[in-house]
This record gives structure tokens, C-alpha cells and sequence, in this order.
């Protein structure tokens, strides 16, 4: 049982989670992430890992509320037990003196790209830090990312904070002005990051995506998170999360991204079976 | 040879006339089971099983025994069921396998211990893993016999041993290790112990309560387990030595998928089995929706592959209600399944495509499965390991309707513990290399054994090479005192 200690409201959809797991806490390196079940009935999801604290035994997750159990998560508070945590998973990010490099986030890739960009900080780097969001009322993570970037730009959809359009289009600025960029990386939505990658790519600036597919145990058992990355078949949570931005084959991750559009096999629920699924006290899920 | 050289083997001085038949072992009928996930076998009632237990000859060699990978006594054990000391015959078959419920429903007996009973060669061997299974089953539905089940806890513990793994190999090693009086403490990345025990077979064929049960009995035997720990990323092995760990023994098993590299294979309702077993077994999407992870198979599946792991994907996707074909690029002879499972498969419906392999998977134009383009396929000669080259025939390829495949064609062991612990070599294939004897790995106190050193084999010889590895991690940990 994983304790959650402290829950914060963020942004809308957004909430910031502090929880007791010493274990992983004492292992995390930036650009890892856990795998949590909330109860008996739950399913298995892929969190990052947004802050962790040794001495305090306890790591930092940035959820947005978007599914069935993003939604159950939230509806949890202060005191409540996760039942399942594993982690840290996922290769750590490779961190090294390179000299400039631009963490680009959109959404709630704000929470995973921020320890990152602090990590480059200490390693030595000029860290430019772009971030997009729906709205001002969206953004969050400003003050640490301030302290963390030696400069930091915002792009809103709707122009209430920052630059009105797209964080690529920050990207495209930085880029035009002439800023020598060593390596890009880029935490977002799939399309956001295509298109980070199709424009590092025209500039043959190194460029690193930490992606999302869909995933199961984490572990390199199932293969659900399998993605293309140049030639190869790469379990992401194992191989992963982050890869070569120019070799991912976006198109194919998009896809499988929306698996769960279709759900559903054709045989009735054996009655003894069902009840067993009752017994454990589910509640109905409409899905879509 | 003839019926007098079978008396002459053996001790039995009879031999009635239904000596060379086995009593048949009840099942659920076909029609029925397809439409539930209990189990197909019913097992024996103690009158069968004393019936059947008495066919045996007694034989002085009992060559049986060598086919049994922890050599238990089949003899004595069958004499004791044949007396109708059930509870006799358990504590005979534990000096050697901690696990019979288990191993009773799930060893390829057929290439094991029966294949070599003296009976089969003119009859139907003794039905020994099914007596295994009865006896086991006779003891949970009357617990409070002795049977050398209730080892005693013991008190001064020697050293503390780690062992990484739930699957059979960890949870025997961790017995053994116990039992030889270490303070044992498992690590197991996923949220239930087991290894495929728990993700991998399915319900209908090893009920989850029974290895619930084997568990329990470990547990009784003071083991502990902690559940969520990925060796390698959660602690290391470095971690595990700094904790006070002297010994540490990796079962972590073959759990990485392999895949056919054709195209299509990233195509939305393509499965690797253990994705797909994991969602049915571990985490019951069959519920869905009263369990929260969810499931799409379509009316048609296509199973790839012809061992254990694509009965199970195909039989598991019978009772989801679809229509299962599965393809296989041998023959059916060939099928390295355990028998009872393909012919269970035979009878449940499952359609086999012989001597044809997947070459291609058409997408429905938005991203979901919609047929599989496979090639027929020509033996030619034989290879060195004894299996025939495979030659595509051109021109013959051909469509199967298919929304879901499963690939079901092996799997490799997992890379990251040899990619996180200095020290520990692993081959080519991702195998972690041990001495032969010793389980040793390159890795001072660091021992393995099971499918992780095996690639892909089965329960009972992951349960023997834990059983062994145990004692010479008892064998190690005594030099070091001394
Ligand atoms: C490595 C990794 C790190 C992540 N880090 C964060 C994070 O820090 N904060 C955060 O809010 N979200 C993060 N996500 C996304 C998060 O896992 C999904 O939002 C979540 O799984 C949605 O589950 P749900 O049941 O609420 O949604 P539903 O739509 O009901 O989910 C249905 C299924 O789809 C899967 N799924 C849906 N959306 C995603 C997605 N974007 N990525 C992966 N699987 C998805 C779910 O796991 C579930 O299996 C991360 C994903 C990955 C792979
Ligand atoms: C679907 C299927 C059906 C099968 N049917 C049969 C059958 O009928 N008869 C038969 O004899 N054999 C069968 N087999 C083969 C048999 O199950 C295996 O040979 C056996 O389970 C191997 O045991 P193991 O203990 O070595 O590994 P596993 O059972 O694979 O267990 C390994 C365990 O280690 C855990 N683990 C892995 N890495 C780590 C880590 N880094 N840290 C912590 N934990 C870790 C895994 O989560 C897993 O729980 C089948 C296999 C499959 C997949
Ligand atoms: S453990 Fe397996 S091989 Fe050995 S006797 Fe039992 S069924 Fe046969
Ligand atoms: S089981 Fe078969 S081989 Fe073994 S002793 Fe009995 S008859 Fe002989
Ligand atoms: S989530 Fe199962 S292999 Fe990556």
C-alpha cells in the first residue's frame, strides 16, 4: 500500500500527489516513471515520476484526469492507499554537459520534462524551456521551471498567457533567431512531438521524445508498449521511455494509442463468473 | 514385448484384463466448458484413483521415475493410493516436489514420467499425473492430515537469502531454502506471486485457488514475499547484498515476448499471448466492465504458433466466444503442446492451419486487423537439432479473416537484470549463464535457475533446477562460514 500524503490541486484536471514509497524514491533518476493499480479491480497505468524525495521516502506525481482510472485517482484524497506502485521503471534520460538544450512540454509533459530540465541545469547546460498549454489557467510548474531554465517561453491555444499558438511555433522562433541548439527534447501529446520532430529534424538537431503508448505491466513481459523506432520492435517501458525522436514512427504509435476505442469479445459473462466480478463490489463502467 | 515380460518387469503377480486400459479421467464435456473458465479436468474419485493407482506393476527398475525431472518415488506413491492411503502417498511425492496440485495438471507427462511406464508400451501408461493431482486434491479437501506439508517454522535462521521471482523455480528455491532453515524473502515485480502460473495458465486448466493454496504453504513456512519490487530498477542486485542478503537466487523467468517481424505486426488487435493471457488471467478482463481493464478480440481470431502458451491463447479465446484458427508452421505431430491440451483444443473447436506460417497483416484501412496473409510452407531435410528446414511455397499465399492475432511463438528471458548488475554475463539470447552442478552465475552468490537459464522449458524442470540451486546455495553459504 502506497499512502498518498498530500494532494494539490494544480490546474483543472490537474492534480499534484505526493506518496509514500521510500523504494522507489531512493532509486528515481530523471525520466523514470511507475506503474500503479489504485485497487483489487483496477487496471495497471503508467504515471512519471515528477519529484522525488530521499530523505522524505516519498515521489511527486502530476496526474491529469482524462480516463476511467485517472478519474478514480482523483477522486482519492489525502490519507487513501494506492494499492499497487511499481518503479521507477524505464531507462533513465541520458544527461550529459552538451551545452545548450531546449525542454519543450506540452500539457501534462510539464511535470515529466521539469526534473529533466533541472537535471541539465546542474549537469552544466543552458537549458531553454518551452512550454505550451490549452490556457493560462492551464499552466502550472511556472516558479520550478523558472528556476530550472535559464529562460523560459509560453505559448497558449487561445493567447491568454505567453505567445498565441503552438509551443512549436516558440521552437521555430528560437531556431529562426539564430539560438545554437545542441539537443531537443520534447514531452507531449504524439502530435506535438511529431512535429517537434519533423522541424529538429530539418535542422539535424539532435532531438529526444519520452513517448506514451499504452502499457500493461511495465515490466517487459506483455508487449503492449511496443513502438517502432527505426528498423527495430522496442518494448518502451523497458527500451524507454525516451528514443531518438527522428526514428520513432509516430503514425503507427498514434494508433495504437487508441486501442481502447474498441473494447469487447462475444461471449456473455458466465454467471459465476459475473457474480464473483460483483461480489468484489465493481461499479458499472461506461467506457466511450 | 509381450504381456509375460511386462509381469517379469514388475512385482504384480496379476494382471486382469484391465491392466493395460486407463480408467478414463472425467471432464467437463466440450460444449459446455467452452462457454466457462473452470477447470476441464474433474480429476478422480478416490474409487478411480485406487483403480487406476493398482494398474501399476511395481516394476523393480521403475524406469518412470527417471522421466520425473525431481525423480519422485511414482512407485511408493501409487502403491499407497492403490492401499487407499492417500495421505501416505502426499508425503511420499513431497520429499520431492513441493508443488504436485500443480505439477499433477500441467506436466507433459506424456514425454516425462508416463513416457516411460512400462505399461504404454503395449497399453496406456499409468496415469500418474492425474493419481499426483488426486492425492494433492485429497489433501486440501481434507487439511488436517500429516502429510509433511506443515514444516515447522524454524527458529535460529541461518542467513538471509534472497530470491528473485514468484514463477515455479523462485517459489521452490524459496521452499527448499526454508525448509534448510535461511530466512527467505522474495521479490516479485508484478502485483501477484506465481510467475505464468498466475498470468500465463489459465483458470480452466490451473485453477487460481490452488496456487493460492502452494502459495499459502510457502508462506506458512515463514517466507516472505514482497510484491512490486523490479529487481534491477526498484533495488539491484548490489542493493540486495547491501540489505544483508548473503545468497541471492534469480527465477525470473523467459517473459519477454518475441515477435515475427512481418508487417502489420503494430496493427491494433495484435497480441503478444502474454498480453493477452495477462489481461484474461491476471487481471480478469473477461469482468470487464466490473473489472476496470478492458479487451477487444473480434469474432475471429488467429493464433500464431503450436505450443502451450497458443493452446492456452486459443482455447482462452474460444471461451471469449470467438471463432480460433490457430497457425502452425509444422505439423501436427510436430505441435510441442502438451497432448491432453491439443486434443482439449481439438474438442472446444479450435480450427488448426498445418505447414503455413503469417507473412503479412492487412489492416482494415484504420489501423485495426482485419486478415492475416500466411504461406504455405514445405518440409525439406533435416536440420542438426533434428527438425526440418522450412521452405515457403511461392504463390501460395492466402487470406484468414482474422480482427484479433495472437502471437504465440516464445518468448526470451528479460534483459534487466543483466543490463543493471556488473558482473553478471548473460549469452546471445539473453539466457543468464550458470555452471552446470553449481547454478552459479559469473556473479559471486548470485544463482539462477528455471527458464531464465533454460529459455522456455517447463514447471516441473524450473521447479527441480530451483530445488537444486537451493541446495547449493546451502553448499555455498556453508564454505562461507567455514
Ligand atoms: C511512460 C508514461 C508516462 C506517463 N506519465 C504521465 C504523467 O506524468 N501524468 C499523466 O497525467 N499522465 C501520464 N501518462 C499517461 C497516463 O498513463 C494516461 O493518462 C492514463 O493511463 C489514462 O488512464 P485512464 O484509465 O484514466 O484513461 P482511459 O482513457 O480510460 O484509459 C484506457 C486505457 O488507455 C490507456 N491510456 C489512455 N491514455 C493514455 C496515454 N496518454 N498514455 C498511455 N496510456 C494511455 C490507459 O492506461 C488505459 O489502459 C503517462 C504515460 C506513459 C506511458
Ligand atoms: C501460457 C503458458 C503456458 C504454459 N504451460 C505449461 C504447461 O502446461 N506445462 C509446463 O510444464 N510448462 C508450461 N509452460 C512453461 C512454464 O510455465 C515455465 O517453464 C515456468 O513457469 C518457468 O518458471 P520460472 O520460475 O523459471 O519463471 P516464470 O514462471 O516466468 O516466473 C518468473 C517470475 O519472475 C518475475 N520477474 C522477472 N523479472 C523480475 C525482476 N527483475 N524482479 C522481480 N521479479 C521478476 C516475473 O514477474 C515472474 O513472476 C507454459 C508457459 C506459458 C507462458
Ligand atoms: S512431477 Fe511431473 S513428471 Fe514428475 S511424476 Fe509428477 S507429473 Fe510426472
Ligand atoms: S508407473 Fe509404470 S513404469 Fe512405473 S512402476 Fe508403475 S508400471 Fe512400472
Ligand atoms: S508494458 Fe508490457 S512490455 Fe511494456
Amino acid at each position: 500500500m502506497y499512502k498518498i500524503l498530500a494532494k494539490d490541486n494544480i490546474a483543472p484536471n490537474i492534480d499534484k500527489y505526493i506518496i509514500a514509497a521510500p523504494e522507489v524514491a531512493a532509486k528515481t533518476k530523471p525520466g523514470q516513471f511507475v506503474v500503479l493499480r489504485l485497487h483489487e479491480k483496477g487496471e495497471r497505468i503508467p504515471i512519471s515520476i515528477s519529484d522525488w524525495d530521499k530523505e522524505a521516502g516519498t515521489i511527486t506525481l502530476i496526474v491529469q484526469a482524462v480516463g476511467h482510472t485517472t478519474e478514480q485517482l482523483a477522486a482519492m484524497g489525502v490519507g487513501d492507499n494506492i494499492l499497487d506502485l511499481l518503479g521507477p521503471l524505464g531507462q533513465p534520460a541520458i544527461i550529459e554537459p552538451v551545452g545548450t538544450v531546449a525542454c519543450v512540454a506540452g500539457g501534462v509533459g510539464t511535470a515529466i520534462i521539469y526534473p529533466e530540465a533541472r537535471r541539465h541545469r546542474e549537469v552544466g547546460n543552458r537549458v531553454l524551456t518551452l512550454v505550451g498549454a490549452r490556457n493560462r489557467e492551464c499552466l502550472f510548474y511556472q516558479e520550478e521551471l523558472a528556476a530550472t531554465s535559464d529562460r523560459v517561453l509560453v505559448a497558449t491555444d487561445d493567447g491568454s498567457y505567453g505567445h498565441k499558438g503552438f509551443v512549436t511555433d516558440l521552437l521555430k522562433q528560437v531556431i529562426d533567431d539564430g539560438t545554437h541548439l545542441d539537443h531537443v527534447i520534447a514531452i507531449g501529446p504524439i502530435p506535438m512531438m511529431q512535429a517537434v520532430a519533423e522541424l529538429t529534424k530539418r535542422h539535424e538537431i539532435k532531438t529526444t521524445v519520452s513517448l506514451n503508448p499504452i502499457m500493461m505491466d511495465g515490466t517487459g513481459m506483455c508487449g503492449a508498449c511496443r513502438v517502432r523506432v527505426g528498423d527495430e520492435i522496442k518494448f518502451c517501458c523497458t527500451d524507454g521511455p525516451e528514443f531518438d525522436a527522428h526514428l520513432v514512427d509516430f503514425a503507427s504509435l498514434l494508433r495504437r494509442s487508441r486501442l481502447y476505442e474498441r473494447t469487447g469479445f462475444k461471449a456473455a459473462i458466465p454467471a459465476e463468473d459475473k457474480a464473483e466480478g460483483e461480489a468484489k463490489g465493481g461499479e458499472c463502467r461506461c467506457h466511450g | 514385448m509381450s504381456r509375460l515380460d511386462l509381469v517379469e518387469e514388475g512385482t504384480a503377480t496379476t494382471t486382469g484384463k484391465g491392466r493395460l486400459q486407463r480408467v478414463p479421467i472425467p471432464v467437463q464435456p466440450p460444449e459446455e466448458r467452452v462457454d466457462n473458465f473452470s477447470e476441464v479436468s474433474l480429476g478422480y474419485s478416490p474409487e478411480m484413483a485406487r483403480q487406476e493407482a493398482a494398474r501399476c506393476l511395481q516394476c523393480r527398475r521403475h524406469p518412470c521415475v527417471k522421466g520425473c525431472p525431481v525423480g519422485i518415488n511414482i512407485p511408493s506413491f501409487l502403491e499407497a493410493v492403490a492401499a487407499g492411503d492417500f495421505a501416505g502417498a502426499l508425503s511420499i511425492i513431497r520429499q520431492d516436489n513441493t508443488l504436485p496440485a500443480i505439477c499433477g495438471r500441467v506436466c507433459p507427462q506424456e514425454v516425462q514420467c508416463e513416457s516411460l511406464c512400462v505399461l504404454g508400451r503395449k497399453g496406456d501408461p499409468v496415469a500418474i499425473g492425474a493419481l499426483e493431482r488426486f492425492v494433492a486434491d485429497w489433501e486440501r479437501a481434507h487439511p488436517s492430515c500429516e502429510t509433511g506439508q506443515t514444516v515447522k517454522k524454524a527458529t535460529s535462521r541461518k542467513a538471509k537469502v534472497a530470491v528473485v521471482g514468484s514463477g515455479p523455480a523462485g517459489l521452490t528455491a524459496a521452499a527448499e531454502l526454508s525448509r534448510l532453515g535461511y530466512k527467505v524473502t522474495i521479490f516479485e515485480a508484478l502485483h501477484t506471486p506465481g510467475g505464468v502460473l498466475a498470468y500465463g495458465i489459465p483458470e480452466f486448466r490451473l485453477p487460481k485457488s490452488i496456487l493460492a493454496d502452494e502459495f499459502n504453504s510457502i508462506v506458512q513456512m515463514g517466507v516472505e514475499i514482497k510484491t512490486n519490487v523490479l529487481v534491477g530498477r526498484t533495488l539491484t542486485i548490489d542493493d540486495l547484498f547491501s540489505k544483508g542478503f548473503q545468497a541471492i537466487f534469480l527465477g525470473t523467468g523467459a517473459g519477454l515476448p518475441r515477435f515475427l517481424d512481418i508487417p502489420g505486426e503494430d496493427l491494433n488487435g495484435v497480441y503478444a499471448a502474454n498480453e493477452f493471457l495477462t489481461r484474461v488471467n491476471l487481471m480478469k478482463a473477461y469482468l470487464y466492465p466490473q473489472v476496470d481493464t478492458p479487451l477487444y478480440l473480434g469474432e475471429h481470431v488467429v493464433v500464431v504458433g503450436g505450443g502451450n502458451t497458443a493452446m492456452d491463447a486459443a482455447r482462452t479465446a474460444i471461451r471469449l466466444g470467438s471463432e480460433v484458427t490457430i497457425v502452425y508452421r509444422r505439423t501436427r505431430e510436430d505441435l510441442p503442446a502438451r497432448k491432453e491440451e491439443i486434443l482439449h483444443a481439438e474438442e472446444e473447436g479450435v480450427r488448426f492451419e498445418f505447414l503455413a506460417t503469417p507473412v503479412n497483416i492487412k489492416s482494415d484501412g484504420e489501423g485495426w486487423v482485419k486478415a492475416v496473409e500466411c504461406v504455405k510452407v514445405i518440409q525439406g531435410e533435416r536440420l542438426d537439432n533434428g527438425r526440418q528446414s522450412l521452405e515457403p511455397i511461392p504463390g501460395s499465399e492466402y487470406l484468414l479473416a482474422a480482427e484479433s492475432v495472437i502471437m504465440a511463438i516464445g518468448q526470451g528471458p528479460n534483459p534487466i537484470i543483466a543490463q543493471t548488475t556488473p558482473g553478471l554475463s548473460s549469452g546471445d539470447n539473453g539466457r543468464i549463464g550458470v555452471d552446470a552442478g553449481t547454478f552459479k552465475t559469473s556473479r559471486e552468490g548470485v544463482f539462477a535457475a528455471g527458464d531464465v537459464t533454460s529459455g522456455g522449458a517447463t514447471v516441473i524442470e524450473a521447479m527441480g533446477g530451483g530445488k537444486r540451486a537451493a541446495r547449493a546455495i546451502d553448499h555455498y553459504l556453508q564454505r562461507l562460514r567455514s
